[in-house]
């Protein structure tokens, strides 16, 4: 169908990097999304919530959400968790879960406190995201540029899952374009 | 100063109330949080479908909610100590939302921290109950249970699919039992249930 075929090139031309995640997730074959929302994930979250396939999670905190698709895991399904830079902070210990178990880990998470912040009290804990996942033998993965989103993503996952190998991708400030505080 | 604490005059017997709890399983997967909880279900006789947890304090309700989500036709038995419900209370309003009909949220509440020197916890002398806790997250199904044809009522309600998940108070005294530990290996439990599963190592 040549139609349908143009209408798919067009929708493809215009995905926005959260839709490309989106689609990487489902050829992931993740089924559980466990998030606490942050604006930089809002559509991501908009979309897994819109398909019945997927059971979105909202947390109360992040380190649920380790523990949860951990859970999902050994029940035979994948998950992945969405957040915050400021969120890493709260997962340490439960990472460990992670590391001693061996769970596959796959979390997606937006920066704050870098390009351009305006609120200082997000930036100690964002310079530390890194570190903190890295400490728990989280590897990480950072992207910057819309066009390596999907692919960094698609790369993490395949660490998670066929690689047995905790993964982090950070989703850069600069990509997601700094908070902007109207007054 | 000698604290009055409920607790050590509630009836029920921790090893017997978790042996009756599970003794008449069947296809029911169990999640023990760490301490007390991997004790007394590990001396209830352990079971390919036990999975201990040995630390992620906070975190065994999560998990079991995980776990549930992913197996939605088998009965999940997740059992807490007080100290661990309460590290992870929005773990309550996180199941609140989902609404596994599969999931039995235990809590093996003696208002103490059993592990560390039987410190008071927040639950001591009635003060935080965690029933109540849990319907102001809006789960609707809740059990405070003191009795023996509590215990069995409960037995009953974990293997069976219920309208929603189910959190249950167990009311126990705070004697220390002997320690039964189980295995620490983390790989070796995750991959033991998930092969009772039908699932791969990895």
């Amino acid at each position: 169908m040549t139609a349908a075929t143009e209408s798919e090139k067009l929708e493809k031309a215009h995905l926005s990097w959260p839709g490309e995640i989106y689609n990487v997730l489902r050829n992931l074959e993740v089924t559980i999304a466990a998030y606490v929302p942050d604006g930089g994930h809002a559509e991501l979250i908009q979309r897994l919530h819109d398909d019945p396939a997927v059971t979105a999670v909202p947390l109360t905190t992040e380190e649920e959400g380790v523990a949860l698709v951990s859970g999902a895991w050994m029940g035979g399904k994948r998950g992945v968790l969405l957040m915050q830079s400021s969120g890493v902070g709260n997962c340490v210990n439960m990472l460990s879960l992670v590391k001693i178990c061996r769970f596959p880990l796959l979390t997606l998470v937006t920066m704050r406190g870098e390009w351009g912040e305006f609120n200082p009290w997000q930036v100690p804990m964002g310079s530390a995201t890194q570190e903190a996942l890295e400490i728990m033998d989280v590897k990480v993965f950072r992207t910057s540029v819309p066009s390596d989103v999907a692919p960094t993503v698609e790369a993490a996952g395949q660490m998670a899952f066929l690689g047995g190998t905790p993964a982090a991708v950070l989703l850069s400030q600069r990509l997601i374009g700094a908070k902007v505080f109207a007054k | 100063m000698t604290y009055s604490n409920t607790a050590r005059t509630a009836p029920l017997d921790r090893r017997a109330a978790v042996l009756g709890i599970v003794e008449g399983r069947r296809d029911l997967l169990a999640v023990a949080s760490l301490g007390s909880p991997t004790y007394d279900l590990a001396a209830a006789g352990d079971h390919e479908r036990n999975f201990y947890l040995w630390g992620a304090m906070g975190g065994a309700a999560t998990f079991g909610l995980g776990l549930a989500l992913a197996q939605p036709e088998v009965p999940v038995l997740v059992l807490l100590g007080d100290g661990e419900c309460l590290m992870g209370l929005g773990a309550l309003a996180t199941i609140a939302v989902q609404r596994p009909s599969n999931l039995s949220i235990v809590v093996l509440d003696n208002g103490l921290y059993g592990e560390t020197g039987a410190q008071r916890s927040h639950t001591s002398g009635g003060l935080t109950k965690l029933d109540q806790v849990a319907r102001a997250c809006g789960i609707s199904e809740t059990m405070c249970v003191e009795t023996e044809a509590q215990v069995r009522e409960l037995a009953e309600r974990v293997n069976h699919r219920g309208a929603g998940p189910l959190v249950a108070v167990v009311r126990i005294n705070g004697e220390e039992q002997p320690r039964c530990l189980p295995s620490r290996d983390g790989v070796a439990l995750k991959t033991r249930m998930r092969h009772a599963l039908g699932l791969e190592s990895m």
